[in-house]
């Protein structure tokens, strides 16, 4: 077996995966969010709770691949407590880890989103890791299409 | 032609992949090139290359005479009485979109009803569903038995006096099913209705006689059957296609252009706008003369053999669902139980082996089959017992690198 699938598969992606942190909806939250992988049929539901520019809560609900899932649980756990803004820029530089691009997290904690490292060195599943994170910048961009 | 023989044709199946040799599984996505399709596209290039129909010059007759000759090769191939009842079109999606815009507009409006089955593939359900919003028509569905089969019963029962357009897939991407298409298309004559064969899993894989199916549309794709990308047919019947109006207009497809009023040419013409596909209705010929040295006949036998075999190995790893009937054509389309079929392609892709992964263009069947998405190996001429046996070690592999990382 391949080191570059155990670096896939690590054991924190599959205890996310196993164990999904932050899993339902919140039924009163002020932002929800759906979208889908159409190449795939992966669906990702992110409900968050946004007050004064701060996450407060956020949750994840879909269906998907041990990766897709397991990135959608740690996003949830990283961006509780951030602010938008701080969140958006977390997204950036997931984005370009996943692309193995450099990137600079600067003072940004990445916590367990480190250990998806490996998924760059699959192009194919870049996608599954990067849903969960499409759907948040897709909620919080439409919700500043709706205030303007 | 043995096995070790054919493979030979396949430049591509001799390579490695992640450092294992590849064991080429998707083959209902896409099949491989024989060396002589390859060249013939080659040749074409370096050679003839012209645009058909209209030259004086040397060049353009030879390019007309390929790209007519290959026409003649397809009537033969699936049997049409005349080559004006065989149409290039980009692959099978075209052909049903075209029939759905041209024959469909002209021939169905409000109450009326459209029968497909819900396991079609999207191009042939979505034409449909358009074509039922813009005209007020019925969209019906026939359906499946819990085998993945379709029952004459329920066929009987759908079509009604009121169908104009019936349209359903010969054999399924996904369960492997093998329609009665001759049986749906007299009932579907019984009650007036034209009958449309997606044919894009079966002739590659089976002999197709459309004057016996005696089915009014037929399309196919080229690439799933050794041709290249980009090119496909719809068949119609001559007394169909005469009054159909054509999809797109333009360049080759006129005999007369005035400023404000224009006539088509005749058929097989008058559907082919713009100058066409002519290197990928040359490979298409080339294609079909390679399937032809070796016999549909044999190739349906190969694939037959490999499919039990495969049914027969797969059914014994614990916590592995085959979806679709017992009989069926060379596919097998699976899950492993908590793994997701992403991750199951992941492992073998890394052991070399490829396999498709995902809802294959079946959304209604996957939600039919109670699943997001589902694993299909799928199995053509150049595949062997050893690919099985590949398969079936990956499969483990995977059972076993999931229940050790949980």
């Amino acid at each position: 077996m391949s080191s570059n699938l155990d670096q896939l598969y690590r054991q924190v992606i599959m205890d996310h995966y196993k164990n999904p942190r932050n899993k339902g909806v919140i039924e009163d939250g002020s932002l929800t969010v759906n979208l889908n992988n159409p190449t795939c049929g992966d669906r990702i539901q992110i409900s968050m709770d946004v007050e004064d520019g701060k996450i407060k809560d956020a949750k994840f609900d879909g269906e998907g691949c041990s990766i897709s899932l397991a990135s959608a649980s740690m996003m949830t756990q990283s961006i509780i407590d951030l602010p938008v803004d701080e969140a958006l820029r977390l997204s950036k530089v997931f984005s370009d880890m996943m692309q193995g691009k450099e990137y600079d997290d600067g003072d940004l904690d990445l916590g367990d989103l480190e250990s998806l490292q490996g998924v760059s060195k699959f192009p194919a599943r870049i996608k599954c890791a990067t849903l969960a994170w499409k759907a948040l910048e897709k909620g919080v961009y439409e919700k500043d299409g709706e205030q303007q | 032609m043995i096995t070790k023989e054919i493979r030979e044709q396949f430049p591509i199946l001799g390579q490695e992949v992640n450092g294992k040799p590849l064991t080429y599984l998707d083959s209902a996505a896409t099949s491989q090139k024989p060396i002589s399709v390859i060249e013939t596209l080659a040749h074409y290039y370096k050679n003839d290359n012209s645009n058909v129909h209209r030259g004086v010059h040397t060049l353009g007759t030879r390019a007309t005479d390929g790209y007519e000759g290959s026409r003649e090769k397809v009537r033969r191939f699936i049997n049409a009485s005349s080559t004006e009842e065989v149409i290039f079109v980009r692959g099978t999606t075209t052909a049903i979109n075209t029939v759905a815009s041209s024959y469909g507009r002209a021939n169905i409006g409000e109450g009326d009803e459209i029968v497909i089955t819900p396991m079609e593939h999207h191009s042939n359900i979505i034409p449909w569903q358009q074509l039922a919003k813009e005209t007020g028509a019925t969209l019906k569905y026939i359906p499946l038995q819990a085998d993945g089969t379709i029952s004459l019963s329920d066929v009987e029962n759908t079509i009604t006096a009121h169908t104009k357009i019936v349209s359903v897939m010969y054999v399924s991407n996904v369960l492997g099913t093998i329609n009665p298409i001759k049986d749906i298309t007299e009932i579907a004559h019984r009650n007036d209705a034209v009958m449309m064969v997606d044919g894009a899993q079966a002739a590659p894989h089976m002999k197709v006689d459309v004057q016996e199916l005696d089915c009014d549309f037929f399309a196919f794709s080229a690439h799933k059957m050794c041709g290249p990308t980009g090119i496909g047919v719809l068949y119609g019947k001559k007394q169909l296609l005469d009054k159909m109006e054509p999809v797109e207009f333009g360049g080759e497809m006129i005999d007369f252009v005035g400023l404000y009023d224009s006539t088509w040419k005749e058929l097989p013409w008058k559907f082919e706008g713009g100058t066409p596909i002519i290197a990928g209705a040359i490979g298409l010929g080339a294609a079909i003369d390679f399937l032809e040295q070796i016999g549909l006949d044999e190739i349906e036998k190969i694939e037959h053999e490999l499919v039990e075999y495969a049914m027969e190995r797969m059914s014994t790893i614990e916590g592995l669902t085959i979806f679709g009937p017992r009989n069926r054509a060379g596919l097998v389309t699976f899950n492993l139980d908590d793994v997701h079929p992403h991750d199951v392609a992941t492992v073998l892709d890394t052991e070399g082996i490829a396999v498709r992964a995902g809802h294959h263009c079946a959304q209604p069947l996957m939600k039919w089959l109670d699943v997001t998405a589902t694993a299909r190996a799928s199995f053509y001429l150049y595949n062997t017992k050893d690919d099985v046996d590949a398969l079936i070690e990956g499969l483990k592999t995977t059972k076993e690198y999931f229940g050790h990382v949980f």
